[in-house]
């Protein structure tokens, strides 16, 4: 049972029933203020409503990734524990110089954009791959793509820590699976955590494994919207299925291509944390292919290294990777601008 | 207009022995080997991790992993569990900031969503870009660490396992986009009725949102279940350490699976291998349960966000 036996509403502003009326003329007279919660008209008394609404996630926000942006001045300061952020001293540039002084910077910035040039062509080859394969089956077996699904998003959802132990368990030089498979066939054992030249090879296979079912998602969902008459032509001219794919599939594909591959390339500069520190086992040897800036960051703040140089190269990040996203988006909107971000 | 595949014929056609459905069976044939053999890609290490964990140790270390137990043994599940304590506060502690972070995040999320979703909110387009902005740019790792150790004092505690990732930008988004479809009207009507925006929220747009907040909810629940670097940077008390973060302790010092004495009862040296493997199983196995059934939902949401380009 409602508290009052009737909402104030047009029909009922003629009956008298004390406090219904007295709220509804408050609402319709702006003079009239109602000393119940005192808001003064339901446009304010909605707006109010809304942000209380939204306030919790907000809190969380401006705490979590606000505040934290304030602290990006530790990348100008000689860090000292003891003093904090605010009261160390102002150094300028002086972390820069250092990072780009002895290369370290370079390092980092090279090793994160080529596995991430790796990652981004092997995933685009892989999950289109995948999709085209998936497609062909989508009118006879049904069940039988879930299953492969199931199969393909397996690797998702499994953490890295896990994905490392996965990967030890081929890579392990005295157990595992490769090297054992490498002596019988009287190859040489190779102590695969000790040369780092292997890893960008090792890290990108293991990306596409993780990724590639999630990945082809987006693109079969294209595939599937495509007209079907286009291939229904093709049929008739004879062309068979490969050319199908070359000349109709993958030109009408381009656009969601080029739109995956741009919102890759404005997040260039960032890694995934898991799979260069868990799946490496955080090997010093591999650290010459395999630190990117991600993982030197991380790091420099567990191992409490001079933050301020840490800091220096997360901004460093931060900052280039804002520029190339809104690079990237530019772009986007030029193109096609239903999917810009913003 | 065509009819069906099987009347219809392509005018020039190269000489061949097979018709155009056999060489179709075929073609489809060799798709579903290629499937299968990537299928089995994808789960073969799951495979061999579970039975190096039903292996004996010495043909571990003779014959090294391998895809099935030359040696089928209990023996590492037996060590685990002859002192699981280690294991259970483990998957207490990630069970607890599972479902808190899950519960509390979506609810808090879907909350700011649905206010930004509103199109009579005047907030709106100024809470949106503060939203939008944090997925372009980020203070970093480093002063997120400060300001949660030093200001907030959060170490060692179970908010420190919850809270920092629990509202993202993106989430919000598209549960925003999500309530956007939904008819003004309905809302509108439910107004003329009397009804309050909460009353409105909670008993008729989350009702109308289960599919929505199904798909942002599997994505918050792996998130918090997969997170192992939170616990790395804040957790020093064992008992509060989450599940992955667990494995990987162990993964160099095995140790930590327990420190009794039941290893010289057995006689034997601590089954290493075998028990680092019983481990993964022990922490992967409810994930794979669970996936199973949010599978649906995660490709949703990446047609939802992958196609949107946001």
């Amino acid at each position: 049972m409602a508290k009052r036996a009737l909402k104030p509403s047009p029909a009922n502003e003629h009956i008298g029933l004390g406090g219904d009326t007295i709220l509804y003329r408050s609402l319709i007279d702006p003079k009239r203020n109602n000393k119940r919660t005192g808001i003064s008209s339901p446009r304010m008394q909605r707006n109010f409503t809304l942000l209380l609404m939204g306030a919790p996630a907000l809190l969380m926000i401006v705490v979590f990734a606000y505040l934290p942006m304030i602290g990006i001045i530790i990348a100008f300061k000689g860090y000292k524990d003891a003093l904090g952020i605010f009261d160390s001293p102002w150094i300028g540039f002086q972390n820069f110089a250092f990072l780009f002084g002895t290369g370290e910077i370079w390092r980092i910035t090279y090793n994160t954009i080529y596995m991430n040039v790796l990652f981004i062509v092997s995933g685009l080859i892989g999950a289109i791959f995948i999709a085209l394969l998936l497609n062909e089956l989508r009118d006879h077996s049904r069940i039988l793509i879930k299953v492969y699904q199931s199969a393909l998003f397996f690797p998702n959802f499994v953490s890295w820590v896990v994905v490392s132990y996965f990967v030890f368990a081929y890579l392990n030089a005295d157990t595992g699976t490769l090297n054992h498979i490498f002596q019988g066939l009287g190859l040489h054992p190779i102590d695969w955590y000790s040369e780092p030249q292997y890893w960008p090879w090792i890290l990108t296979i293991v990306s596409l494994w993780k990724g590639v079912g999630i990945g082809s998602v987006t693109y079969l969902a294209s595939i599937v919207s495509l007209n079907p008459e286009y291939f229904e032509a093709a049929r008739l001219d004879g062309a068979g299925k490969l050319r199908q794919i070359w000349y109709i599939t993958l030109p009408l594909l381009r656009p969601i291509i080029v739109i995956v591959l741009l919102l890759n390339i404005g997040n260039i500069l960032h890694s995934d944390l898991g799979l260069f520190y868990q799946v490496t086992r955080n090997q010093a040897p591999l650290y010459s292919t395999t630190d990117v800036i991600e993982t030197f960051v991380f790091r420099s703040l567990i191992n409490l290294g001079n933050l301020g140089m840490t800091g220096a190269a997360s901004l460093y990040q931060s900052l280039f990777g804002l520029v190339l996203v809104m690079t990237v988006n530019w772009i986007i909107r030029r193109i096609n601008p239903d999917y810009a971000l913003f | 207009m065509i009819t069906t595949q099987s009347t219809f014929r392509p005018a020039p056609q190269p000489a061949s022995r097979l018709s155009y459905q056999g060489r179709e069976k075929i073609n489809r044939g060799m798709i579903h080997g290629i499937m299968v053999l990537v299928s089995l890609m994808m789960v073969l290490p799951l495979i061999e991790v579970i039975s190096v964990s039903f292996s004996q140790e010495q043909d571990i270390a003779k014959y090294g992993y391998t895809l099935i137990p030359r040696h089928f043994t209990l023996a590492a599940y037996q060590y685990i569990f002859s002192d699981p304590s280690t294991i259970i506060d483990a998957y207490g502690v990630t069970f607890a900031v599972t479902v808190l972070g899950t519960g509390f995040g979506l609810l808090f999320s879907s909350m700011l969503a649905y206010s930004l979703a509103r199109r009579d909110y005047e907030l709106r387009r100024p809470i949106s870009l503060i939203l939008f902005f944090t997925l372009l740019f980020s203070g970093g790792m480093v002063p997120s660490y400060i300001l949660v150790t030093q200001y907030l004092h959060l170490q060692d505690t179970l908010l420190a396992l919850i809270l920092p990732g629990m509202i993202s930008a993106w989430n919000v988004l598209l549960l925003r986009a999500f309530f956007s479809a939904l008819p003004q009207e309905l809302i509108d009507a439910a107004k003329i009725d009397g009804a309050s925006e909460w009353r409105i929220f909670f008993q008729m747009v989350i009702p109308l949102s289960t599919p929505a907040l199904a798909t942002i909810g599997s994505f918050m629940l792996l998130m918090y279940w997969n997170d192992w670097s939170t616990a790395l940077l804040y957790i020093n008390n064992q008992q509060l350490y989450p599940l992955q973060y667990l494995l990987y302790q162990i993964s160099s010092n095995i140790d930590f699976i327990s420190n009794n004495a039941t290893a010289s009862s057995y006689n034997i040296t601590v089954p290493v291998e075998s028990v680092r493997m019983a481990m993964v199983v022990i922490a992967t196995g409810p994930i794979v349960f669970v996936f199973l059934f949010l599978q649906r939902y995660f490709v949703r949401g990446i047609t939802l966000g992958g196609l949107k380009g946001d």
